[in-house]
C-alpha cells in the first residue's frame, strides 16, 4: 500500500501520472468515470501520433512523386527515351544513386536512425580498438612526459548528441552564474537597476548569430597562440549569453517584488546582509528564478544548433550542417532524424528543470 | 520619564496628487510594564504608527522615544507580531522561531538556540507542529508562531499590529488568553493595535482611540479599572466594564458621524439626457 503511494507521488511529480492509470487497468481497478479519462489521455494522443505518422507518410510520397516525375520528364528532354526508361527502371527498383532527393519518409527516417546507430556502435567499437592498440604506448608517452596519442576519428552520432549536451550544459551553468548574481545585485539596488536597465533591454534581443561573432572576435584573441581548438569555448560561451536574459531579469523582478512584510520581519530581526539575501530574499525569489531558469536552458538548447552551426564545434548543430552540405540521398533522413533528437532531448531538458523546480521552490502543492 | 513617548508626530506620504499628513501630532506615553491598547478604524493609520515605533519608519516631524532614546531603526528590545503572521514560509515552525532566537542570543551553541526556540514554542503550546511548515498550520496555530517569534527576541516591550484581526471569533478569545497569561508571567510592556473595543478592553489597562485618518491623531485614553485576572463572561456584567465600553463606542460613533458630516465634496452629476436608440 504503501509503495503503491509513493509511486503515485513519484509519478505524479515527474508528470507520469499516467502510468498509474496503465497498472489499473492491467490490475482491473479502473472505474468507469477513469476508463473514458484514460482513453482520453491515452488513445487520443496515440491517434493523433498515428494521424501525424500518416500525413507525413502521404506527404513524402506526393513530393517523391513531384520530383521523379520532372526528374524522368528531364531525362526524357535532354537525353531521349531510352535514358527515361533506365531512370524509372533504376527509381522503381530502390537503387539509392537515383533516388529523387526531397522530403524522406517516416520509414526513410527510420532506417537511417538505425544506421546511424550501426554507425555510433562501429565507430565505438573502433575507438575501443584503438584504445587497446594504443594502452601500452600511451603509458610509456606519459612517462616521459608526452601528450597521449588520442582518437581522431570522426564523431558517431551518439557523440555528437554527447557533446551538445556538454555544450549547452557548460553554457547554461554560465549563465546561471552570471545571471543569478547579477539579478540579486541589480534587483536589491534601485540604483543598479537604472544602471543595467539600458544595458538588459539593449542585449537581451540580440540574435545568437550576433552574440557568436562578438565572443569569436574576443575568444580568438585571448586564445591567441593556443593549439588548442577554441570551437567548444566559443560555442558555450555564446550559448550562455545568449540564454541567460531570462534568468537575468527574472531574478532581478523576484528579488525586487520580494513581499514586503518579508522584509519588514527581516528588519525587524535585525538580519544581516548576507542572512538577508540567503534567509529571506532567495528563498522568496526561488520560484521565480527557477522560471527564469527553465526558459534559459530551452533558450540554450534551441540556439546551440546555431551556433555550434557557426562555430564548427561537433555536435548536433554542426551534424545538421554537415548533412546538408553533404547532401548524400540519406541526408535529408538523417536531419529529420537529427530533429527529432533535439526536439526529444529539449523536451527532456524542460522535464528536468520542472522537476527541480518542483522540489525546490517553498510553495509546493505535493509535497513529496 | 515614560517607558515610551511620542511626542508630536507627524507623519506625511508623498503621492502623485501630493503630500498627505496621515498621523499629525500624536503624543503618547506608555509606562514601563503597561499594557496599553490603540482602538481605530480601519484604515486610520494604525499600522503607520506601528512602523513607527518599531522603527521600520521614521516620522516627518516629532520623536519617538524609548527609554529615553530616541528611534532610529528596529531594534529586538521591541518586538512586533505583524497583522499577517508574516512567517517564512519556506522555513519550519522552529527555523521561523530560531531566526529570532539568533538575533536576541548571538553567539551561543546551536544548542542553546534550539533549546530557546523550544521553549517559546511551548509556551504557545505548538510544540506538536514544531517540524511543520507555516501552510500546514491553520491560522491561529499561525499567528501563535508569530507570538512566540516575538517573544524569543526577548523584547522589552512587545507591540501587537492588529495581531487576532483575521481570525475566528472562538480561536481569537483563546489566544487573547494565551497572550495576556504570557504578560501577566513577567509583565513586559506591550502596545496593542486593535479595531476590536472587546478586546482592548479585556486585554489592556488603558485604552486610547485613534481618530481616522488623514490627520489621524489620538482621542482622550479610557482608563480600564478592572480586576486582574480578567473574566470574560464575568466582565458582562460589571457596570464598570458597560460604563467604559459605551463610552469607548459612542466616542468613536462621535467621531464616525463627524466625518460623514465633515465631507463637504459635492459630486456635480453631469448632465445627461438617455438617447433614444429605438427610433
Amino acid at each position: 500500500m504503501k509503495a503503491t503511494a509513493t509511486l503515485g507521488k513519484v509519478s505524479n511529480f515527474l508528470g507520469l501520472g499516467f502510468f498509474l492509470t496503465l497498472k489499473d487497468l492491467f490490475t482491473g481497478k479502473l472505474q468507469k468515470e477513469e476508463l473514458k479519462n484514460f482513453l482520453r489521455k491515452t488513445i487520443v494522443p496515440l491517434a493523433s501520433i498515428l494521424l501525424f505518422f500518416g500525413l507525413w507518410h502521404l506527404g513524402a510520397k506526393s513530393l517523391y512523386n513531384i520530383e521523379a516525375d520532372f526528374k524522368i520528364e528531364k531525362a526524357l528532354k535532354d537525353q531521349g527515351q531510352t535514358a527515361a526508361e533506365a531512370l524509372k527502371a533504376c527509381m522503381a527498383s530502390g537503387d539509392s544513386s537515383c533516388q529523387p532527393n526531397t522530403l524522406p519518409s517516416p520509414s526513410q527516417v527510420w532506417s537511417s536512425f538505425q544506421s546511424l546507430l550501426r554507425d555510433h556502435n562501429i565507430i565505438s567499437a573502433d575507438k575501443a580498438a584503438f584504445a587497446e592498440k594504443t594502452a601500452a604506448l600511451n603509458e610509456t608517452r606519459i612517462s616521459e612526459g608526452k601528450d597521449a596519442i588520442v582518437y581522431t576519428g570522426r564523431p558517431s552520432f551518439v557523440d555528437q548528441i554527447y557533446r551538445s549536451l556538454q555544450t549547452v550544459f557548460a553554457g547554461f551553468l554560465l549563465a546561471l552564474f552570471i545571471a543569478v548574481p547579477l539579478g540579486i545585485f541589480i534587483g536589491l539596488s534601485p540604483t543598479l537597476k537604472s544602471a543595467f536597465n539600458w544595458f538588459i533591454q539593449i542585449f537581451k534581443p540580440v540574435s545568437p548569430v550576433v552574440w557568436y561573432l562578438l565572443v569569436f572576435m574576443i575568444v580568438k584573441t585571448l586564445l591567441i597562440g593556443s593549439a588548442d581548438d577554441s570551437s567548444f569555448t566559443i560555442s558555450f560561451i555564446s550559448v550562455g549569453l545568449c540564454s541567460m536574459w531570462a534568468t537575468l531579469v527574472n531574478t532581478t523582478m523576484g528579488v525586487s517584488s520580494v513581499d514586503k512584510d518579508y522584509v519588514n520581519v527581516a528588519k525587524v530581526l535585525k538580519l544581516g546582509t548576507f542572512q538577508k539575501i540567503f534567509k529571506v530574499i532567495l528563498p522568496s525569489s526561488l520560484p521565480l528564478i527557477f522560471t527564469g531558469l527553465k526558459i534559459t536552458l530551452s533558450v540554450a538548447w534551441m540556439v546551440l544548433i546555431a551556433i555550434e552551426l557557426l562555430a564548427q564545434s561537433p555536435g548536433l548543430g554542426l551534424f545538421v550542417w554537415e548533412e546538408f552540405q553533404n547532401g548524400a540521398n540519406d541526408s535529408n533522413a538523417k536531419i529529420i532524424v537529427a530533429m527529432f533528437v533535439i526536439g526529444i532531448i529539449g523536451f527532456l531538458l524542460d522535464r528536468l528543470m520542472l522537476t527541480i523546480q518542483n522540489w525546490v521552490s517553498f510553495d509546493k502543492t505535493d509535497a513529496i | 520619564m515614560a517607558y515610551l513617548e511620542l511626542n508630536n508626530i507627524c507623519k506625511n506620504y508623498h503621492q502623485a496628487d501630493g503630500e498627505t499628513e496621515v498621523l499629525s501630532n500624536i503624543n503618547l506615553q506608555i509606562e514601563e510594564g503597561e499594557f496599553v491598547a490603540i482602538v481605530g478604524f480601519t484604515g486610520s493609520g494604525k499600522t503607520t504608527l506601528v512602523n513607527l515605533i518599531n522603527g521600520l519608519e521614521k516620522p516627518t516631524s516629532g520623536e519617538v522615544l524609548f527609554k529615553g532614546e530616541p528611534v532610529l531603526g528596529t531594534s529586538h528590545e521591541r518586538g512586533v507580531i505583524f497583522q499577517n503572521y508574516s512567517l517564512l514560509p519556506w522555513l519550519t515552525v522552529e527555523q521561523n522561531v530560531l531566526m529570532a532566537v539568533k538575533e536576541a542570543f548571538p553567539k551561543r551553541e546551536k544548542s542553546v538556540w534550539k533549546r530557546k526556540a523550544a521553549h517559546y514554542i511551548d509556551m504557545v503550546s505548538l510544540t506538536p507542529a514544531i517540524h511543520k511548515l507555516p501552510k500546514e498550520l491553520s491560522g491561529g496555530m499561525r499567528q501563535r508562531v508569530a507570538v512566540a517569534r516575538a517573544l524569543a527576541m526577548k523584547p522589552d516591550m512587545i507591540i501587537m499590529d492588529e495581531p487576532l484581526g483575521a481570525l475566528d471569533a472562538l480561536t481569537r478569545g483563546n489566544l487573547q488568553d494565551q497572550i495576556l497569561s504570557i504578560w501577566e508571567k513577567d509583565k513586559r510592556t506591550a502596545l496593542l493595535i486593535t479595531n476590536d473595543v472587546d478586546e482592548g478592553i479585556y486585554m489592556a489597562d488603558r485604552i486610547i482611540p485613534l481618530r481616522p485618518g488623514p490627520n489621524a491623531t489620538l482621542g482622550p485614553e479610557f482608563k480600564i479599572d478592572l480586576e486582574r485576572p480578567r473574566n470574560k463572561t464575568e466582565m458582562n456584567d460589571n457596570p464598570n466594564f458597560k460604563k467604559t465600553r459605551n463610552a469607548i463606542i459612542e466616542y468613536l460613533m462621535d467621531i464616525g458621524d463627524e466625518r460623514k458630516s465633515e465631507s463637504k465634496e459635492e459630486f456635480v452629476l453631469p448632465e445627461l439626457t438617455p438617447k433614444d436608440f429605438v427610433k
